[in-house]
């Protein structure tokens, strides 16, 4: 069967409307929010800050902590029950994982960066727009990072590959879900995963395809992170 | 003379994001908070591009504090120890604040230390001494380093500390001047004030000026005419 | 690490002010948005001065309790997210978040906000269940208020899904509201040494001797209290707190989006 337009009508390599704003939780030393098409997430920084218990410090470096929620209203059916589940236990890893090799915590020994990342609403793409949210909570903390991080998932439905799955897609059955974590600027790739079926020749217009998106994404980071700095035309 | 493949991306005084180019050719320096990327300079945080020259460095806009020698804090006693004080400073590290330090006093062994700081009390305080692994002394000998008694502490971006203060610390002068309230600024980011509750507020309200406008130039005659405005 | 000394804090509330500068029994400035969450049948998002509370209302198909069988279910939780305060840790919800459960929680169901009966399907079968998940994005004084308010909020902005049998279908929402009663709103008032006032700031919160909720009815009726504070109120204080109450509950109604 041929994939002949998207359920939502958008072009293959279209992403969904992205939002993004810095400085939204004023607590935090650093936090944004990050919203593509109907998935919000909010991302908050604290740290580098003391780390309990001890036997946790690693007296090299500062360490990086991650925590990803759905709210309980968030899903697409029933309320989904506070506490966590072994998929956000993953996600938490994989988010690390996307984040960590951006980072350079040497200076702050035995200390934590902890990132808490909440969605109140889901369609699909919360890890990558998480780590979207992160990576820009994390630059308005002022940690010292290399570059940002990007991420968008890529899919296959049935023969098309398609920019940015929401809902229906993936959850279509005859699909596979490519979620990517990419440094724009130096094309790195820090997350793959992917659960379906695809060709290696796919692999190849997959990546093209991350490119081009992340590259998107990064200019709403960019424009964000900006935004939050008053202009000498607003005070003169 | 420049090489002609030198060429500088950003403006002097722009915000920057991680990761983005701010000058390509091997003729411009990385300086703080920027690294080389082969032929690019690239920013390593987010931050205000500051170019002398060809050394290109960033200014950072936001992060916590890190504990330098010699810097003035305000704290927050925290514990009481045998022989002296933990000291909590808006950071990571908390500090030790030893007795010799303290005092000039004979204090006898066994001696109740809370006569001297209390859990719960403010002080200033001067780092002495940092370890790789952020172990941290403090002392109380020095001039106006004390016990803040009263007032009311808030806490302000670190990095914005140096505008706060301005330069031999005019800016907090000014502050002081037009409101009449006692002010301590901590290179911790935390400030402290004591005074009329409307001078108070000015105060809070002129430090936050300075937070949102210190990164756009012509910010000491902006602030005086805010004050001045805010009949201070 | 915000602090004021107690009697830097009593010389501004004796000048009839917060540390802000606003009244005492005026509220910081507030924004209510609803429907913020397309995957609640019902949501809202409360900002007052800084804090910031999301909430979601969630309707399911569940049996009645044994003792009320023709009645639907509420439920209301509270998560203080570690994203909104530093002293908050990930983890089940602890005192406190119970405690503001509690208090919203008794406020709606003693207030009569919810026609129970009509959230009943089938007697003693089935009944609407309705969940609403207070959510902190950001905790700086002022807590409870805000999450009553989000709650109000968030019900009347409610729609029921469509459901056959006991299968309700998420993905199709009817333009049916919730049988909504009354309207509380809980107001918090403050005590401290000799002053009162709403909404304290985090420093100020500090310093608390003592505090009254008091749930009120868009008809000036009181339908749940509850004293917090390790500080003994006399009989005075509460009549004065209750006044001061009813006057800043007005203020706060204001604040709610008329229905769609």
């Amino acid at each position: 069967m041929a994939y002949e337009k998207r359920f939502d009508g958008r072009g293959f390599d279209e992403l969904r409307p992205m939002e993004a704003k810095v400085g939204v939780v004023k607590n935090a030393d650093g936090s944004a929010m990050f919203k593509i098409g109907k998935t919000t997430a909010i991302a908050a920084v604290y740290g580098p800050r003391e780390l309990h218990p001890k036997f946790l410090q690693n007296p090299e470096t500062g360490i990086l902590r991650v925590d990803y929620n759905m709210l309980p209203f968030s899903g697409h059916g029933d309320r989904v029950k506070p506490g966590g589940s072994r998929r956000s236990r993953e996600i938490c890893k994989v988010m690390e994982n996307a984040l960590l090799p951006v980072l350079d915590l040497k200076d702050w020994p035995n200390s934590v960066v902890d990132v808490f990342v909440d969605f109140p609403q889901t369609d699909a793409g919360t890890r990558c727009a998480g780590i979207c949210a992160a990576s820009l909570a994390l630059a308005d903390a002022g940690v010292a990072m290399k570059d940002m991080v990007t991420a968008v998932a890529i899919g296959k439905v049935e023969d098309k590959i398609v920019v940015d799955l929401n809902y229906e897609e993936d959850s279509y059955e005859h699909g596979s879900d490519v979620p990517i974590a990419m440094l724009p600027n130096s094309g790195k790739i820090t997350v793959i995963q992917m659960d379906g079926e695809i060709t290696p020749e796919d692999l190849v217009v997959i990546f093209a395809k991350a490119e081009a998106a992340c590259r998107k994404i990064y200019d709403v980071q960019k424009a964000a992170l900006r935004a939050k700095f008053k202009k000498q035309e607003d005070v003169s | 003379m420049a090489k002609p493949e030198d060429v500088l991306v950003v403006k002097d005084k722009s915000v920057v994001v991680p990761g983005e180019a701010l000058a390509t050719g091997m003729g411009y320096i990385p300086g703080t908070g920027t690294y080389r990327d082969g032929e690019s300079v690239q920013a390593g945080r987010l931050g205000l591009a500051s170019i002398d020259g060809k050394v290109i460095k960033l200014i950072p806009l936001s992060g916590k504090y890190l504990p330098k020698l010699n810097d003035r804090v305000i704290g927050k006693v925290i514990d009481v120890l045998l022989t002296g004080w933990r000291i909590e400073m808006n950071c990571p590290y908390s500090s030790v604040l030893t007795l010799k330090d303290a005092t000039t006093e004979f204090v006898a062994r066994g001696a109740d230390l809370t006569q001297y700081f209390a859990l719960g009390d403010w002080v200033v305080a001067k780092i002495v001494n940092v370890t790789s692994q952020k172990l941290i002394d403090v002392s109380m000998k020095g001039p106006g380093l004390r016990k803040l008694q009263g007032g009311r502490v808030i806490v302000v971006n670190p990095q914005k500390v140096p505008r706060i203060i301005g330069k031999e610390g005019s800016m907090v002068s000014l502050i002081k001047d037009a409101t009449g309230c006692n002010i301590v600024v901590g290179q911790n980011g935390l400030v402290w004030m004591d005074g009329e509750p409307q001078a108070q507020l000015k105060v809070v309200e002129t430090i936050r000026k300075i937070e949102d406008e210190s990164h756009l130039t012509g910010l000491t005659d902006r602030i005086s005419a805010f004050l001045q405005k805010k009949g201070a | 690490m915000t602090h004021v000394a107690r009697e830097t804090l009593l010389a501004s509330l004796k000048a009839g002010m917060h540390l802000d500068g606003r009244p005492l029994a005026a509220y910081r400035p507030i924004t209510v948005t609803t429907d913020i969450s397309y995957s609640a049948e019902g949501s809202a998002r409360v900002v007052v001065g800084e804090t910031d509370v999301i909430v979601g209302v969630k309707l399911a198909i569940e049996k009645p309790y044994p003792d009320t069988p023709g009645r639907g279910n509420l439920m209301v939780n509270v998560e203080l997210r570690p994203m909104s305060n530093p002293r908050f840790e990930p983890g089940p919800p602890g005192e406190e978040a119970v405690e503001v459960a509690r208090v919203v929680d008794r406020g709606i169901r003693e207030g009569g906000a919810l026609h129970a009966e009509e959230l009943c399907i089938s007697p003693g079968k089935q009944v609407w269940s309705v969940m609403i998940d207070i959510c902190t994005v950001n905790v700086a004084g002022g807590l409870i208020d805000a999450a009553g308010l989000g709650a109000l909020a968030a019900l009347l902005h409610s729609k029921f899904p469509e459901h056959t049998d006991d299968i309700v279908h998420y993905d199709r929402r009817t333009s049916k509201k919730l049988p909504i009663g009354t309207q509380p709103l809980p107001v918090t008032v403050f005590k401290i040494g000799d002053f009162f006032m709403v909404d304290p700031l985090p420093e100020e919160e500090a310093h608390m001797d003592a505090r009254l909720t008091i749930a009120i009815t868009e008809h000036d009726t009181i339908c749940a209290l509850q004293k917090g504070g390790s500080i003994p109120l006399a009989k005075e204080d509460i009549h004065q707190m209750v006044k001061i109450a009813l006057k800043s509950s007005h203020e706060l109604r204001k604040n709610i989006p008329r229905q769609k």
